[in-house]
Parts: structure tokens; C-alpha cells; sequence
């Protein structure tokens, strides 16, 4: 019965060769089942798989004819033309032997090479004189035996063979030795069992319906008929689909968390005025940030600054304070603040945000942004020039430092990081300010996934023209990428590399 | 980032071991433990704290933070004895104009002692003084100096003296072209005609700020017990903050701080060390951080922090050496840390608002949901790209960024280049090679804000690619988005001719189709045949929403 089931998951190629299976080698058992060689292979791998067979792969070595050899073989070694012509005159001059015997200045030389070696010749003054007996001329040579006989593998040959080998081998393209790749067959006991089974009933199994076709259905040729079974276990090639990049799915993951949080996008330009990328958010202007050694700034292209009043608002803030607050003392540049950069964070998008706010009655809303920030960086393995942030921003006169702490970290759990810790952490432009970290189990640390904090009153005031509180975050989102995709070289996430951009998984 | 190194020993001496728990508090206190060792505790100071960079002020703070010495602690400034003098000459005005000064006594140096000292200096000097342009502090051993001191600016040829790790006496100029320390630093007086120096009664150069001081004055050493210090720079209110950090962290090492008369047009004395004054509000404080703490309750907190707190006027005491405090807010926080982050409890609350996706994002999603369903790749590359890159493209840089770090250094104009980067470095990856990506390219425009005007771009790819199966994917597209385009033969650089397509809706021109000339594909190392579509999304946004 168990037999009976396997015989019935056989396809019509494994049917085909199952009485060959006993010839052992792919070659016969493609010669004597009429198919070729990757159709066997193929079944003798679903074979293999069903445990009939075992398949065992072997290398052979071939001798065989190369090029001079297939023409020697047709008009005789160099030694062979040379014997007889020798066997008319007993001396000839080389001029002679080789016009007469048309014999290159090589098979020449080879050919009185293997003649002396036999002592049939010797060379004199430039003559070649024969000294061997008479009946030589007419013995056949081991190494003309040989490229007779051939091809033979290597194993099989006989002592003299050998010999014969070793001597045209060092010879100019006369044989040739080729690995051969043979697959061995054996049957396993179960497969011994098969095809001791009667297999002319092999030929029921003609009848049994192997792909479905249109035509069937429609005749209900199926009737009455088997469906041969698949072997379902076995592997099948590999195929790849249309994919998003990994770095946008996340991002696409991400925004989609915002979204159920009941946050509303912001987006912006890449390129800002360092008026909304720093002077807006309290970064005095001669913040580190703000060097060309951590920013990109953009040669000869001079940005426009918004409204005086506006303008005017942060002027006073940074020079001498608003609302309660002391300022940074010192003569702020609007020449400074024009200057063109690749944003450097998403909080630039915020500051536009909150002014757009500014004449509305009721300033109150929640707001996200995910995109591409700059910092002028080498690159390495942990380094990149171009990072994402996430960014989120809460209008609410009545949000609080709780309610920060409270978005966060639903918007990581959603991430996938449950155990989150809040540490206090300093940014120019929020009070109180803090880091958020989360546990790495694999390698027992905290690892910094990025900040968040309330904005300051010199940040809102200006910009919103009243003070509400803010909350505010910009974490980092390439660390969390990293981690799901387990990549540890910065460098692959836009590296490009379509081999793996077909085998990446989807982020779920 | 500073990160600070103490010896855990003395550390250890003072709060007790630093087992995991304690390690918890270094962080909760806002100052991270970056590494721990037998020898050495390593900790992340942020830029606002510069009065946590010695081992003494830090424990200073610590100690109060873990409820131990809480409130706002207290030192002496002795008033100055006669001589006590420092004469700011108004030649300075141009060059540097301010420094704050102080005399320090009975101070027993060691090795560890002076390089304290020294190391406190270069954290100020790298963070807070931004690399001295802001901020140079100078120290010099009392007993060789002839009170009082003289702050001037002179020209060069009228500056000479030995400075610092060198043999012999040099001019202003000498120092700034030949010193080591005068090369590093020369930038900070270029193009000034006079250069500010101290000098004592006696006429000896004690410095030249904020570049070096003089070998023979400008060295403490194990004998020193007495110190002069000055800081000089351009704000007053920044450089009086550093002396307060410097001589109280002087006073925890057992020296006795005694004030100096600034000889201004008006007079001053410095160190102040009285505390500045702030008032907070309950109400507010408690409304910022979701709290209802009682007064009495914030009071002990800020204690925690080193405060002061006055519950007649609501006034907190700042010390005088917390560069940071400015605004209420900044006292706030501190009542959070002092509360600690661990014991807020997060909380989202109740108020019912929509999400709303950015109609761009939505659209490109759409356009990718559409693409990967036909079997394509999306990729992702850089803004910027290499001159090389450009120039293998044929094309001419347009918009370039300043002094960057590697070979990027031109916004892209079109994402040509950065397909052909790909697909170049793809060369041995299975074909047929169908990809796309949506990014942003940047063009010069005065009308825009920052003079950049930048278009989101749809680029796909195909290789080996027909003609035929680039237009069927574009037309496929077309068809699922509902627009109606038009495509006219025109011709292109890079593109074979007669295999070009103009796109265009709405009778604008949006971009393009065709198959690569290839001599680009040659320039680019690229094996395969390929078709190439490129199109502005701008107008697609536009007309979708």
C-alpha cells in the first residue's frame, strides 16, 4: 500500500527512468529512458527526495584526443611519418625529413626525440640514421596503441597505458584529460522494493492526469481519472517580487503609528534657511552645531527671512529674552540667519509649523514629520551623511511633561521597544528636555534611541505669538531600522544592492 | 559631547559604591554614565552644565541630588587687600574687551591637583568658551607677579616675552606664526592691529589671551599656594559665571577665594558669588510637568538640585556658578530630575484629534503600490552626489555644498545619475533589473525661500529594457492614476535618437521616456541595454488633489 501511494506521486519522468534506475549513471539512464540530462537529473532529485534513490555525485577523469591528437590519429605521429621514410633510406638529412615527412620544426624535434629515446635513430652531421632492426618499422607503438583506444578514464588504464600517457602528455596538445561529472544512482532498499514491484504496472499510471488543462475541464475528460500527487515537499527556484525599499517601509510603518495616533503630517523642503533650522528653535548662532564642520551649508545661494514681526520676535530673543526669559546677550546677524543649509533636523518643520499656527484662534494640534536630515559626515560603518528623523509635535495649553512621555512611548511600543527609559538630556531649544533609550536584551545595554523635551518659551513665544506649551520629539529613526533589519554597517542602507534588496524582509 | 573622567576611588570615597542602582542615579541626575572601570568613571556632561566638569563641583551636585549637603551651598569671597587690582586700558575695547579676575589662596597642589586644573580649563575653553573665542581663562602663581595687573592691548613689536614650551622671547607676530599653540589660535586676532596682553607693575608680560601665557609667570607648579586667575573674552556676564566655577571649585580643593577690583570706566568686583535670584510659580511649574506637588515638597526638591528657595516671594536661588538658568523653565526641569524621570508616569491624553497624511506622501505611496505591483524595485540613494558622478553623466554641477567631509558634494538636478550609480554597481546582479525610486532633485530658483527650488522625481529604470515594456509600465501608471497624458517624439542628450518621448499633461512637459545612447551606458561600465522615464510629480500632486 505504501508503495502503491509512492508510485502515485510519481510524475511521468520518474516513471520514465524507474526501470533504467538500475544502470546507475546519469548519462545511461538518460541514453536508455530517451530524455535528456536535466529532465533525469531533475527526477532522479524528486527521487532522491522520496528516499528511492540515494544520489551520489562523483568526478571521473577522461582521457581523451586534443587537437594534434585527432590529427594524428588520421595521419600518424611525427615518429610514425618519420619511420617511414626511414624505412626506404637508412639516412636522411633533416632538410629531407622534415620537406618529405611535412613535419613542422617541432614534430621534428618531438618525433627524433621518441625515436632516440627507442635507440632506432641516431643524428649524425645533420643526418638521422636509422640503427634499429628492420621489424621495428613495422611495431605498432605503445603511445599510437594508445590514442587508438581512446577515450578511457584514467583509472581504468593499464600499466602500459600509463606509460604511454606519461610520454604524449608533455607533448603538444595530443590528449587531453577531462573531469567528468558523473551522477551515480543507488536504490535504496525502498527503491529496490519498487521496482521489483511488476512494473508493467507502471503503464495504469499512463492514464493518471498530471497538469489540468482547459480542454480537460470543459470535456470532464477528469472523470473517472486519478490526479497523479505532486510532490508538494520538495524545493521549488527561488522567484523575487516588486518591492518597496526597506528604509520607506519602515518610514511607511512609522507614519502609519502617527496617523493612528491621530497625528497630522507636516512636510517641507530639504534645503531651509538657517533662520528656521536654528534661529527660530533658540540655537544661538554661535552654537557648534551651526560650524560648517557639522553642517552642510550651500555655496553662493542666499535665503530669504520671513516677516519682519516675526523676524523681529526672534532678533529680541536671542539678544536680550522673551517673556521671563534672559536671552543669550550677544548681536544677532540676520545675515546668519539667512544662509542656506540641508536641514540638519525635522524640527525645522515644527518651527515652520507652529508659525503657520500663529493668526489661528484656536492654536492646538498634533503634528508628525518622517524624513531624510543632513549632517556633513564621512562615511563609514557608522556613519552617513543622510539620517531619518521622526519628528512630532502636541499644541495644547494643557499638555504636560506626563503627556510627553506618554506619546513616546506608545510610538515606541508600536516600534516594537517595550521596555523604554526616560533619562533628562539637554537640546537648545526644549526644557525640560530628555533621552529616550531602550533596553537591548541580546546585549544588556540601554541603547539612545533619540530625544524629545517641551519647547522653550524663546521658541514658542516668537513663533506662535502667545506661550501654549509644546511638546516635541525628533528621535532618530535610523538606529530602529537597523535593529529590526539586523544591519550593522550604516553604509547598506543606501548601498543599493539589488541581490539583497530582492532577499530583504518586509517590515511587519 | 564632553564626557568627563574621575578617579573612582575618590569618587567612590565620597558617595559610597557604585554598585548598579548608584550607576542609575550618575544617569537620572542627567548626566549619563558613559563607562565604568576599576580606576575610572566616565560621565557625559551636557554643553549647559560646565559647573560639573571637576570632580569637586560635580560631587558638589551630586551629593545634594541624593539628598545628602541639599541647598544652595555657600563660599566666602574675601574683599581684596590692597593692590588687588586689575586696570582694564580701554585699547582692549577693540580686541578683548572683558575679563573677570580672582586671587586664590593656600591652595597645596599635587600632580593630580595642577592637572585637574588644567583639564577643567580645556573643557571650558573647547565647550563653553568655543574654543576660546568666547572664553580663555590664564592661572599664574601669585608669588611672581607684581600687583596690580594691567590689561592692554599693544602692537606687536611692543609684545615680547617667552611664552609657554618655548626657549626664547618672541613678539606678538613670532608667537602667532611660529608657536605651535600662536598657529593653532592666530585665527581668533586676525586682522587686528593691537593684541591684548596682561602685564604686571613691573612691566612683565604675563600673557597674551587667549593664545599663551609667558614661561617665566604663566606655570603653577607642586610649590604654588597662591593663584591669579583671569578669564577674557566678549561677554562679561559669561566670563563672570566661568571665575564663579573656577574659584568654588578652587574653594572645594581647601583655597580661600578673594575678590579683585576691575578698574573699568566703571568699577567692578569680581568674583561674585552672591546668588542670582529667580522667581517660579507653584502653579506653573506643577501645569508643565502634569504634577500637584505642595510648595514644601518643591522646595526640598529644588534643595536636591542646590537651590535656594524663598516661599515668602517665590524666589529661588541660583548659585552663582550655573551658567544655564534662563528662564523659569530651566529651574522646572530641575524640579523633574530632582523628582525623578522613573517616577512620572506616562499618560496619553483623552482628546480626540484626526490623523491626516501629507496628500505628496499618499500620492508616492500610491505611485510605489503601483510600480511594486508590476514587479519593480523601488531604490533609495543620496541627495548629494560625487563630481565624478555628474560627470559621467554628461551633465554640469549646479548647486554644490561647502566643505564637505567626503566626495558628495552636488545636490542632484535629476536622478539620472543616481539610477545609473546603481544599476553600475548591479552589474552582476540577476536581470532583467527593473527599479525605481521618488526623490527629490534641486534647482536654482530666487523665487522660492531659500533660493532652491526642489521637485519630487519618478524615476524607473529597465535593463535589458525595450522601449516598448518602459512605455507599457508609464502608460499602465498613467491608466491607474486616471491621467491623461500625451507623449511627443523629441530628442535628449544621452538618449538615442528617435527613441525619445516627451511627457506631457495638460500640454506642460513633464519629463521623458527613452532608451540610453550607449555611449552613456560605456561611460558608465554598463553591460545591458536600457530604457530610462523620468518625470516631475509636482504637477501630478497638483492635479490629484
Amino acid at each position: 500500500m505504501e508503495i502503491e501511494k509512492l508510485i502515485e506521486r510519481l510524475n511521468p519522468d520518474e516513471r520514465a527512468i524507474l526501470p533504467y534506475l538500475t544502470e546507475k549513471t546519469l548519462t545511461k539512464i538518460s541514453e536508455k529512458s530517451n530524455l535528456d540530462k536535466i529532465r533525469v537529473l531533475r527526477a532522479l532529485e524528486f527521487l532522491n527526495n522520496k528516499n528511492i534513490i540515494k544520489i551520489k555525485k562523483t568526478e571521473k577523469k577522461i582521457i581523451d584526443l586534443g587537437n594534434n591528437g585527432v590529427i594524428y590519429l588520421r595521419i600518424g605521429l611525427p615518429e610514425r611519418r618519420l619511420l617511414n621514410l626511414l624505412s626506404e633510406r637508412k639516412t636522411l638529412s633533416l632538410e629531407e625529413a622534415r620537406e618529405q615527412g611535412k613535419l613542422s620544426e617541432n614534430e621534428l624535434k618531438a618525433g627524433i626525440g621518441a625515436l632516440k629515446k627507442k635507440a632506432l635513430i641516431e643524428v649524425k652531421k645533420g643526418k638521422i640514421i636509422f640503427i634499429g632492426a628492420l621489424e621495428e618499422i613495422e611495431k605498432r607503438s605503445l603511445e599510437e596503441q594508445l590514442i587508438e583506444s581512446l577515450p578511457l578514464p584514467y583509472d581504468k588504464l593499464k600499466p602500459e597505458q600509463k606509460l604511454a600517457f606519461e610520454n604524449l602528455r608533455k607533448r603538444k596538445d595530443i590528449i587531453e584529460v577531462n573531469v567528468e561529472k558523473e551522477i551515480k544512482v543507488d536504490l535504496t532498499e525502498l527503491g529496490k522494493q519498487i521496482i521489483t514491484e511488476d512494473l508493467t504496472k507502471l503503464t495504469k499510471y499512463k492514464d493518471m492526469i498530471e497538469e489540468l488543462t482547459p480542454e480537460m475541464i470543459k470535456k470532464e475528460e477528469w472523470k473517472g481519472k486519478k490526479f497523479r500527487k505532486y510532490d508538494v515537499v520538495s524545493k521549488v527556484p527561488a522567484i523575487n517580487g516588486g518591492k518597496k525599499h526597506f528604509v520607506n517601509q519602515a518610514v511607511e510603518h512609522a507614519r502609519k503609528i502617527w496617523l493612528e495616533l491621530g497625528f497630522k503630517e507636516m512636510t517641507s523642503t530639504l534645503t531651509q534657511t538657517s533662520f528656521w533650522n536654528f534661529d527660530a528653535l533658540f540655537t544661538a548662532q554661535d552654537h557648534p552645531v551651526r560650524e560648517m564642520h557639522d553642517t552642510f551649508y550651500i555655496k553662493n545661494v542666499e535665503g530669504k527671512l520671513p516677516d519682519k514681526k516675526l523676524v523681529g520676535q526672534v532678533e529680541k530673543t536671542h539678544e536680550k529674552g522673551i517673556s521671563g526669559s534672559k536671552g543669550w546677550k550677544y548681536s544677532w546677524n540676520k545675515e546668519e540667519a539667512r544662509r542656506i543649509i540641508l536641514r540638519t533636523h525635522t524640527t525645522a518643520l515644527s518651527a515652520h509649523t507652529l508659525a503657520s499656527l500663529r493668526n489661528l484662534k484656536n492654536k492646538k494640534g498634533k503634528f508628525f514629520a518622517i524624513g531624510k536630515c543632513f549632517r556633513n559626515e564621512t562615511l563609514d560603518w557608522s556613519h552617513e551623511f543622510e539620517f531619518n528623523q521622526t519628528e512630532g509635535i502636541v499644541v495644547d495649553k494643557d499638555a504636560n511633561f506626563k503627556h510627553l512621555l506618554g506619546y513616546l512611548k506608545e510610538f515606541f511600543k508600536k516600534m516594537g521597544f517595550k521596555n523604554i527609559r526616560f533619562a533628562p538630556a539637554y537640546f537648545p531649544y526644549t526644557e525640560p528636555s530628555v533621552e529616550i533609550s531602550a533596553w537591548n536584551e541580546e546585549r544588556k545595554v540601554w541603547l539612545e534611541l533619540g530625544g524629545a523635551g517641551i519647547f522653550r518659551p524663546e521658541v514658542v513665544v516668537p513663533l506662535l505669538g502667545e506661550y501654549i506649551p509644546v511638546l516635541a520629539w525628533g528621535p532618530g529613526f535610523d538606529r530602529i531600522l537597523m535593529d529590526y533589519y539586523n544591519i550593522k554597517d550604516m553604509r547598506e542602507m543606501y548601498k543599493n544592492d539589488l541581490t539583497k534588496l530582492r532577499k530583504i524582509k518586509f517590515w511587519v | 559631547m564632553a564626557v568627563v573622567t574621575f578617579p573612582r576611588k575618590e569618587f567612590e570615597k565620597v558617595i559610597g559604591k557604585i554598585d548598579e542602582k548608584m550607576q542609575e542615579r550618575i544617569t537620572m541626575f542627567g548626566t549619563p554614565l558613559e563607562f565604568l572601570t576599576d580606576e575610572e568613571v566616565g560621565i557625559e556632561i551636557f554643553p549647559n552644565r560646565p559647573d560639573l566638569y571637576s570632580l569637586q563641583s560635580y560631587l558638589r551636585s551630586f551629593l545634594a541630588f541624593l539628598g545628602k549637603k541639599t541647598g544652595l551651598k555657600k563660599y566666602k569671597a574675601h574683599k581684596p587687600e590692597k593692590n588687588y587690582e586689575v586696570i582694564i586700558d580701554k585699547s582692549v575695547k577693540d580686541v578683548r574687551p572683558y575679563t573677570a579676575c580672582a586671587i586664590v589662596k593656600n591652595l597645596k597642589f599635587d600632580d593630580e591637583k595642577i592637572k585637574e586644573v588644567i583639564d577643567i580649563q580645556e573643557k571650558i575653553h573647547s565647550t563653553l568658551g568655543r574654543n576660546r573665542k568666547k572664553i580663555a581663562i590664564g592661572i599664574y602663581p601669585l608669588e611672581k607677579i607684581d600687583l596690580p595687573i594691567k590689561f592692554e592691548a599693544r602692537k606687536s613689536q611692543d609684545i615680547k616675552f617667552q611664552p609657554l614650551e618655548s626657549q626664547k622671547e618672541m613678539t606678538a607676530s613670532q608667537i602667532l606664526r611660529q608657536h605651535p599653540t600662536g598657529r593653532e589660535y592666530a585665527h581668533l586676532l586676525q586682522g587686528k592691529e593691537k593684541f591684548p596682553i596682561f602685564v604686571d607693575s613691573k612691566g612683565e608680560i604675563l600673557s597674551m589671551p587667549p593664545i599663551i601665557n609667558s614661561e617665566k609667570t604663566g606655570k603653577i607648579t607642586e610649590k604654588t599656594k597662591d593663584i591669579f586667575i583671569e578669564c577674557s573674552g566678549s561677554d562679561f556676564e559669561i566670563l563672570k559665571k566661568t571665575l564663579n566655577i573656577l574659584v568654588t571649585m578652587l574653594a572645594e580643593m581647601g583655597g580661600k577665594i578673594y575678590q579683585m577690583k576691575l578698574r573699568y570706566k566703571k568699577e567692578e568686583l569680581t568674583p561674585d558669588l552672591q546668588p542670582e535670584k529667580m522667581k517660579i510659580s507653584i502653579e506653573e511649574a506643577n501645569k508643565l510637568l502634569g504634577l500637584s506637588l505642595q510648595e514644601k515638597q518643591i522646595k526640598k526638591l529644588l534643595e536636591k538640585m542646590g537651590y535656594n528657595y524663598n516661599s515668602k516671594n517665590n524666589e529661588v536661588e541660583i548659585p552663582a556658578w550655573r551658567t544655564d538658568i534662563l528662564h523659569p523653565v530651566d529651574i522646572y526641569e530641575d524640579i523633574a530630575i530632582a523628582y525623578g524621570y522613573e517616577n512620572f508616569l506616562p499618560e496619553i491624553p483623552s482628546i480626540a484629534t484626526i490623523g491626516e497624511e501629507a496628500k505628496e506622501e499618499k500620492i508616492i505611496r500610491k505611485i510605489s503600490e503601483i510600480l511594486t505591483g508590476l514587479g519593480l524595485i523601488e531604490i533609495n540613494t543620496h541627495h548629494l552626489l560625487t563630481k565624478q558622478d555628474i560627470k559621467k553623466t554628461g551633465l554640469k554641477p549646479k548647486i554644490e555644498v561647502e566643505n564637505s567631509k567626503t566626495d558628495y558634494k552636488i545636490l542632484r538636478l535629476s536622478l539620472l545619475p543616481s539610477t545609473l550609480r546603481v544599476l553600475s554597481k548591479n552589474i552582476d546582479a540577476e536581470y532583467p533589473q527593473k527599479i525605481f525610486e521618488v526623490g527629490v532633485v534641486f534647482d536654482k530658483d530666487d523665487k522660492q525661500e531659500t533660493g532652491i527650488k526642489e521637485s519630487k522625481h519618478l524615476a524607473i529604470a529597465i535593463t535589458p529594457g525595450n522601449f516598448t515594456e518602459l512605455k507599457q509600465i508609464f502608460e499602465y501608471l498613467a491608466r491607474m492614476l486616471a491621467l491623461e497624458f500625451k507623449i511627443e517624439e523629441t530628442e535628449k542628450e544621452n538618449f538615442i535618437e528617435g527613441r525619445v518621448g516627451k511627457i506631457l499633461l495638460k500640454d506642460k512637459e513633464l519629463g521623458f521616456l527613452g532608451e540610453v545612447h550607449p555611449s552613456l551606458l560605456k561611460s558608465w561600465n554598463l553591460k545591458m541595454p536600457l530604457t530610462y522615464l523620468e518625470l516631475s510629480l509636482e504637477e501630478i500632486f497638483g492635479s490629484l488633489s
